[in-house]
């Protein structure tokens, strides 16, 4: 399955792809209008620590943590991508503190959101991947 | 107090910045800061060299850079610059330094050259339906047919190199530009079928899996010289001169000497990286002679030996001379040719444009009937296909390319290599710059950029009628001058428009 994947080697911690995420999952078409003045929520976080960055986002593991750790059923693996169901979650963030990653936080109505590559909001590639300006996020099959 | 007001000034459309601070993550030149308390993004544009990595990769497009309408008092003969100019020495004592080429408003030739097209009575040629040779080999071709015994042709010559397209990437050190920007440069030369130039900071131990597509430089400071490294070429070039800074040396500071730099270039980690103006052992085409032949002897004359000079005033004689040298081919660097760094005054009033070297050079080398001894190489700022198609009719037979391939790598022509913070990963020796080049990106813009112009050669060949770039070597008669007086028509042997 493909997946994002991220070059540290690359990776220059200008947290463009946080905005690039949370701008394709607003809805609206004028990054602008979606993000200013506003507290991003993005579902890929750049981790920095002096010269080394990398983001980091649902890893869509084989074996997930996060579903088992699910009370609901609102997380799910279908055809490998890990996809929430907003109606079922009911805030409990056992999936948040399960997650190794750090991949899944609450997003701004108290549901949790994680990537889900961009297959909802129809983007075909990730946004975070096509916004990188140094190809260290990619999208493949590894 | 400080004298000098900012020359660029950064205008932010704050109804458009969402404030990401990416502009602030990605400024060496710490240009932009974020004001916490009023959320919002503010500059100080003393520190900005308009090198646009804010511009470029400003998501929401809410940055623009322009130029100061500051100005002083007008005159025609004291301009901002020049006074600027005496404000920093006044200031500093020290020679100015810049980077890059010749900016000033000399003549560029080139612009002054119209390319000939077939109509009617010499029908011309579709590149995309027919085929069109633009294939070259360099080095010295034989005077005449030899026979051996049985009557058969004797084919063997000496070393060639064997060119797709006539245009190799020009000397550029490691050093003065990154480990990045190399492996870019050699990668697009192997797709390509190109080569590219070490220049003089030796070539690093990653990069001889590339030595197909290696041109390796033996300078005045000798780094990085050694058996392997002349033996792993293509071809061994050596640099007697350099268009942006003709007659004066290289100075790359100890600081930009640390780890494999000092390995690659074989100097202590810190220590300044000095190339002489002359090469000490050379001040006579015939020391000019013994250095071709130790290199050649040194590589059992397996590989062709390059001269570089720079254009100026006597390059003809110069060249005339390094043809009998035993030099295979000679790359004559024209005054608009760039550099990392040189003394402002050398790089903008030293030197002669390269149409009129190539010109001068190649009319004295078939006077003389040495012009089958060498090839012809030309550099000094060839900046397209065009350029390239009115070199070639000129009489070159190979276009070096060092400023527009940094271009097609993201330089923005900033001019400030010399402060060793290039924002694009090029000109830089910091690790956390160098990672912002992505080979993977960088070669493919190179590979891009010369495929485009090979596309473009064709089609002008093809309109000339002509289906081989030999064809094309020297037929000053598919140029004319426009706007030329009758010295400069006679010096690069074309009529003018209209003739």
């Amino acid at each position: 399955m493909k997946r994002v994947y991220v070059n540290e080697q690359w990776c220059l911690g200008c947290r463009l792809c946080e905005y690039h995420c949370a701008f394709a999952n607003s809805k609206e078409s004028d990054m602008v209008k979606a993000l200013k003045n506003k507290k991003i929520h993005s579902n890929i976080r750049v981790e920095s620590k002096g010269n080394i960055n990398f983001a980091v986002s649902c890893r869509h593991c084989e074996d997930p943590l996060c579903i088992r750790g699910c009370i609901t059923g609102a997380l799910q693996r279908i055809n490998g991508l890990i996809v929430v169901d907003k109606n079922r979650c009911v805030h409990c963030y056992t999936c948040i503190v399960c997650c190794p990653y750090g991949a899944i936080s609450p997003s701004e109505d108290g549901a949790i959101q994680k990537c889900e590559l961009c297959v909802k909001n129809n983007n075909g590639v990730p946004a975070c991947v096509s916004g990188c300006i140094n190809q260290a996020i990619v999208y493949e099959e590894r | 107090m400080n004298y000098i007001y900012p020359e660029y000034e950064v205008v932010r459309n704050y109804s458009r910045c969402i404030t990401c601070r990416a502009c602030e993550n990605q400024c060496a030149n710490k240009v932009h800061s974020y004001l916490e308390c009023e959320n919002r993004m503010e500059s100080t544009d003393d520190n900005c060299v308009n090198c646009h990595r804010c511009v470029s990769i400003c998501p929401t497009r809410a940055l623009k850079i322009v130029k100061s309408t500051h100005t002083f008092r007008e005159n025609a003969n004291w301009t901002g610059k020049t006074i600027n100019e005496i404000y920093k020495q006044a200031q500093s004592g020290g020679v100015l330094l810049s980077s890059m080429g010749n900016p000033e408003s000399y003549p560029i030739y080139f612009d002054k050259i119209l390319i000939n097209a077939s109509q009617v009575t010499n029908p011309s040629i579709d590149p995309l339906r027919e085929p069109m040779e633009t294939r070259v080999f360099l080095g010295r071709k034989s005077h005449e047919i030899v026979r051996d015994a049985n009557r058969k042709v004797i084919t063997k010559t000496t070393p060639q190199l064997d060119l797709s397209v006539p245009i190799m990437f020009s000397a550029m050190s490691y050093g003065s530009i990154s480990y990045n920007a190399h492996e870019s440069l050699a990668k697009a030369s192997e797709q390509l079928g190109i080569y590219y130039n070490t220049g003089e900071g030796g070539l690093h131990e990653d990069f001889y899996k590339y030595s197909k597509n290696t041109i390796v430089q033996v300078a005045s400071g000798r780094f990085g010289v050694h058996k392997d490294y002349l033996n792993t070429a293509a071809a061994i070039e050596i640099k007697m001169g350099q268009g942006a800074k003709p007659g004066i040396g290289g100075h790359l500071p100890g600081a930009k000497i640390v780890g494999a730099v000092s390995r690659t270039r074989m100097i202590p980690e810190g220590s300044d990286a000095i190339s002489p103006a002359p090469h000490h052992d050379i001040y006579s085409i015939e020391d000019l002679r013994q250095l071709v032949f130790s290199l050649k002897e040194a590589t059992d004359y397996k590989k062709p030996v390059i001269v570089k000079i720079a254009a100026v005033h006597n390059v003809t004689s110069i060249a005339s001379g390094i043809a009998r040298s035993g030099a295979d081919m000679i790359a004559i660097d024209g005054f608009r040719g760039g550099t990392g760094a040189a003394p402002t005054k050398i790089r903008d009033n030293v030197g002669i444009p390269i149409e009129l070297a190539l010109a001068s050079v190649d009319k004295r080398l078939r006077d003389e009937g040495i012009r089958d001894s060498v090839s012809l190489i030309v550099g000094g700022s060839i900046r397209s296909s065009s350029d390239i198609v009115k070199a070639i009719a000129l009489g070159a037979d190979c276009v070096y390319i060092g400023s527009a391939a940094l271009i097609a790598m993201g330089c923005h022509l900033c001019r400030s290599c010399q402060s060793g913070k290039c924002n694009w990963g090029i000109a830089t020796q910091a690790p956390e710059l160098v990672k912002r080049l992505n080979p993977a990106i960088a070669y493919q813009r190179l590979v891009n950029l010369v495929s485009a112009w090979e596309h473009e050669i064709k089609e002008m060949m093809g309109g000339m009628g002509i289906n081989s770039i030999e064809s094309l070597k020297g037929n000053r008669l598919m140029l004319r001058g426009v706007g030329l007086n009758e010295k400069e028509l006679s010096i690069l042997g074309i009529y003018h428009a209209g003739e």
